[in-house]
């Protein structure tokens, strides 16, 4: 295809012009971090912070500019010239399409930053009514023929791809390994969902204040803040004793820190993560955090759980795409089959 | 006024159908409307506009509002060209041209982002040549106007050209024959005759303009307080579990509309001359 | 028809053209190009899956029930603000531009706020077995709202152009008033009152903003057209998001081009009745 080649063409040829004068532009003063749907409240703190510090530190006035939306949409942004400066995404999948498609993120990325590059970690857990009348505890509660369950659709939701691969690893578990039992429990779990949002926060208000279904799931972070919210009087959290491991993984967008001069400044905020006062901040939030120490002083609000990891259970994320979510994946034969 | 009977001027008549339809407008407009108002103001007028005075909020409302500055102008002189072609003139592939003009009615917003992103995206077709001449088109502020443009296109021909072609050529070709210009008889015969359906063109192509969402939330990467037009920041503040913030907000685009329906009743008022009926 | 010594086609029709190439056509162009790199068998393949078929389906009744109710209240709320005077008119006419001011998002939220089980209408319906939130009547609800204006704005300024002279001629003649609306009202709003439809039909389907929060998005029973192109943008897909949108697209093309030519015949019907 000529048109194909033209383009590559031209755009290694801009690569080239652009790569070989990266010191003659000025250190920019602010960066974009496009980030995942439901970390607003969190990077709007961090920021706020991050600022601040490199002010008391050198004096420089930094801005971090944010964008938030679901994962892929972001990650799509970014291919077609959003000019991100880092990603802060929720899922690593996302980050692995910037380094197949293009080469915007470094292929070693988990390597750059400590913990795998996810500097804080959640997991799926439950909201229920308050009081939890019908007494879910479990994944095996979802199945129940008398239990609504709400979150959002998995091909939309980076947040429901993780309820639906942690039911599916609870049920793989359970069953020693049957995958057919396993499809059979996700395809009943999928069953007792009565409205898919788009989005998490779209599910989050399907079940408060529409009161549509008997338990909400979504990251453990995020069902702190709907019990805030909207008070305990409404709502309680229930965390089950097994969920799925969710990281939250970070990387500098080389490409374009590179073109703009951000890479030392995009570096350090996502270091800036990882420092005691950003860890402080995202414990705030309900994520649990890598340092040991301030795990330690919340261990009330985070309850042991016995944590599977998708690169045991499916083997790595990519596999686990492949086989559950892509076109014609389990997912869509479990819809088709309704 | 003629004193004499239409139809549907019975009184009875005239009472049952202005009833039914103001029931019916009750329901299904004033109540979403009224839902909204509720939900601004449910948490008292100080919070309302400390929602609205938010520096985000208010980057918001005037990028909107820059926005459609330059995209109204641009799709009513379009509106008006295609909408003088198609109706003053017999050609070859007229119905053709007329889907066409209508076509971006129909395409969903969605698309219509996407098929920019195909055009201007990086991995689009012009997108590398753009980014090498260093002009960022696509989550810019261009990419926002362009898309509003697409789904505002035809707006003004579709409200012009229903009468243009009702009204017919007659009184343009008189005012030819006597000597006038062209451009002086679409001036002072054509834009008078069409004046109204002309003003609710431009009207709704402001309203759609500032209500965008599908296709600008495609192509304008949704940076807080750079690229957030007002209903993509309404979006936010709604995900943000800030709803009073978010119909706060969504209070000044149903403010907005009705603004220029002022306007309109202002017009009609300075001037009462050229109320309907002249067009006749 | 003789015609017409009108000047200033070209330069019309050029602009005209010249602006739709490239603020429509291009970008449709890429589209088309985008789904034609799946292949014939492929693109076939996409868009006749069992799932694609039913949110076709469910696109389109809902959105002719939409339209259905648009043409009988659009084209009285159109006769009502052309027609009479009446207290209050100014504001119901500034209502109806309501659904397009506001993003349809808002006006998805609004909806589903009031439909839902716990809400202002949600509470009178659901006792009576009726649900519409997350249900295909809540789709129809959004594209009922988000398309009226279309009716209203294409039918009413036709009616108050309508000179009295011929009504009153029929009604002389002693037409009732049935029959002269019939035989001279609506004659003369027909081509207006079919473009208003068609529009408020094209529009529907493809709204999203405003259906995808009140529609429950549950596949095979109320995921719409566009959703599924949005979930295959999600999956990176763009070949079969575009194939979708493609389908959509020539649906809608097509129907606009069979309108546009009945209005033709219909407008040249009309001028050899002079």
């Amino acid at each position: 295809m000529h048109a194909q080649f033209l383009r590559r063409a031209v755009l290694a040829f801009g690569l080239a012009a652009l790569t070989s004068l990266p010191a003659i532009a000025q250190e920019p003063t602010t960066i974009l971090n496009v980030s995942y749907d439901i970390g607003r409240e969190l990077y709007a703190a961090i920021d706020k912070a991050y600022s601040e510090q490199v002010k008391a530190r050198t004096g420089k006035d930094v801005t971090v500019n944010q964008s938030h939306a679901g994962t892929s949409k972001q990650a799509r942004a970014i291919l077609e010239g959003l000019e991100a400066d880092v990603v802060t995404f929720n899922q690593e999948l996302d980050v692995q399409t910037l380094v197949d498609k293009g080469g915007f993120v470094a292929a070693d990325w988990k390597k750059r930053f400590p913990n795998d590059a996810s500097p804080y970690y959640s997991l799926p857990a439950f909201v229920v009514r308050a009081g939890n009348p019908k007494n879910i505890r479990n994944w095996d509660d979802l199945i129940r023929d008398d239990v609504k369950v709400v979150f959002p659709n998995p091909k939309t939701s980076g947040n429901a791809r993780y309820t639906y691969l942690a039911a599916y690893a609870y049920a793989i578990r359970v069953n020693n390994g049957d995958e057919a039992k396993a499809d059979a429990f996700v395809k009943k779990l999928l069953e007792n969902v009565p409205v898919f949002d788009t989005g998490g926060r779209g599910s989050t208000t399907t079940f408060v204040e529409r009161q549509i279904g008997d338990v909400l799931v979504t990251f453990e972070a995020e069902t702190a803040a709907v019990k805030k919210e909207y008070g305990a009087d409404k709502v309680d959290v229930v965390v089950p004793p097994v969920s799925l491991l969710a990281e939250f993984p970070v990387a500098v967008v080389e490409k374009v820190a590179a073109r703009r001069g951000s890479t030392k400044l995009a570096t350090d905020y996502l270091n800036f993560l990882y420092s005691s006062e950003g860890q402080q901040i995202i414990a705030s939030f309900n994520n649990r955090v890598r340092d040991e120490q301030i795990m330690l002083a919340n261990r009330d609000r985070f309850p042991q759980v016995d944590l599977l990891k998708v690169d045991d259970v499916f083997g790595g994320w990519k596999k686990a795409n492949e086989v559950h979510f892509s076109s014609g994946g389990k997912l869509d034969q479990v819809f088709a089959g309704r | 006024m003629a004193a004499r009977p239409r139809i549907g001027d019975g009184p009875v008549a005239k009472t049952v159908v202005i009833g039914l339809v103001t029931l019916a407008t009750l329901f299904m407009i004033i109540g979403p409307l009224a839902v909204i108002f509720y939900e601004a103001l449910k948490l008292g007028l100080a919070t309302y506009l400390t929602n609205l005075s938010t520096p985000d909020t208010r980057h918001a409302i005037w990028l909107t509002v820059a926005t459609a500055l330059v995209a109204v102008p641009i799709n009513t002189a379009f509106g008006i060209a295609a909408a003088y072609a198609i109706a003053k003139f017999e050609f070859r592939g007229k119905g053709l041209l007329t889907a066409l003009v209508e076509l971006p009615f129909s395409i969903s917003p969605i698309v219509a982002g996407v098929a920019y992103l195909f055009v201007y995206g990086g991995q689009g077709w012009f997108g590398p040549l753009l980014q090498d001449a260093g002009i960022k088109v696509m989550f810019a502020y261009p990419a926002i106007v362009l898309a509003s443009l697409f789904v505002t296109a035809p707006f003004v021909a579709r409200e012009i050209l229903p009468l243009m072609q009702a009204q017919g050529n007659h009184e343009e070709e008189a005012a030819i024959s006597l000597g006038a210009s062209g451009w002086r008889t679409l001036w002072s015969v054509t834009l008078p005759n069409i004046r109204w359906a002309l003003l609710y063109g431009i009207v709704l192509t402001n309203a759609r303009v500032m209500g965008e969402f599908g296709a600008v939330s495609v192509v304008s990467g949704s940076i807080r307080g750079v690229t957030n037009t007002l209903p993509l920041q309404i979006e936010l503040l709604y995900q943000d579990y800030n709803a009073a913030g978010a119909f706060a907000a969504a209070t000044v685009l149903a403010g907005i509309a009705l603004l220029t329906i002022l306007a309109k009743l202002v017009v009609e008022w300075i001037e009462p001359g050229c109320s309907r009926g002249e067009a006749g | 028809m003789s015609r017409t010594v009108l000047p200033g086609f070209r330069l019309a029709l050029g602009c005209t053209l010249a602006y739709l190439g490239v603020i429509v056509l291009l970008p449709l162009t890429a589209l088309v190009w985008q789904s034609a790199g799946l292949g014939w068998t492929q693109f076939v393949a996409v868009v006749t899956s069992p799932r694609a078929l039913a949110s076709f389906r469910i696109t389109v009744l809902a959105a002719l029930g939409a339209t259905a109710f648009n043409a009988v209240f659009g084209l009285g709320l159109a006769w009502v603000l052309a027609r009479y005077e009446f207290p209050g008119k100014r504001l119901l006419d500034a209502l109806v531009d309501v659904p397009f001011a506001l993003p349809t998002a808002v006006a998805g939220v609004a909806l589903t706020a009031l439909f839902a089980a716990n809400g202002w209408y949600g509470q009178l319906l659901e006792p009576l077995g009726i649900k519409v939130a997350y249900a295909p009547l809540g789709i129809m609800a959004a594209m009922a709202f988000t398309s009226v204006p279309f009716v209203v704005r294409s039918v009413q300024p036709v009616l108050e152009d309508l000179s009295e002279e011929t009504e009153e001629a029929a009604a002389t003649l002693g037409a009732g008033p049935l029959r002269t609306f019939m035989s001279v009202v609506f004659p003369a709003i027909f081509p207006a009152f079919l473009a208003g439809c068609s529009l408020a039909f094209a529009r529907s389907l493809g709204e999203f903003g405003a259906v995808i929060f009140i529609a429950g998005n549950q596949p095979f029973r109320t995921e719409i057209a566009a959703l599924l192109v949005f979930i295959r943008l999600e999956e990176y897909d763009y070949q079969s998001a575009a194939a979708i949108a493609v389908v959509m697209l020539a649906a809608a093309f097509a129907m606009l081009l069979v309108v546009n030519a009945i209005q033709l015949w219909h407008l040249r019907y009309m001028r050899e009745g002079d």
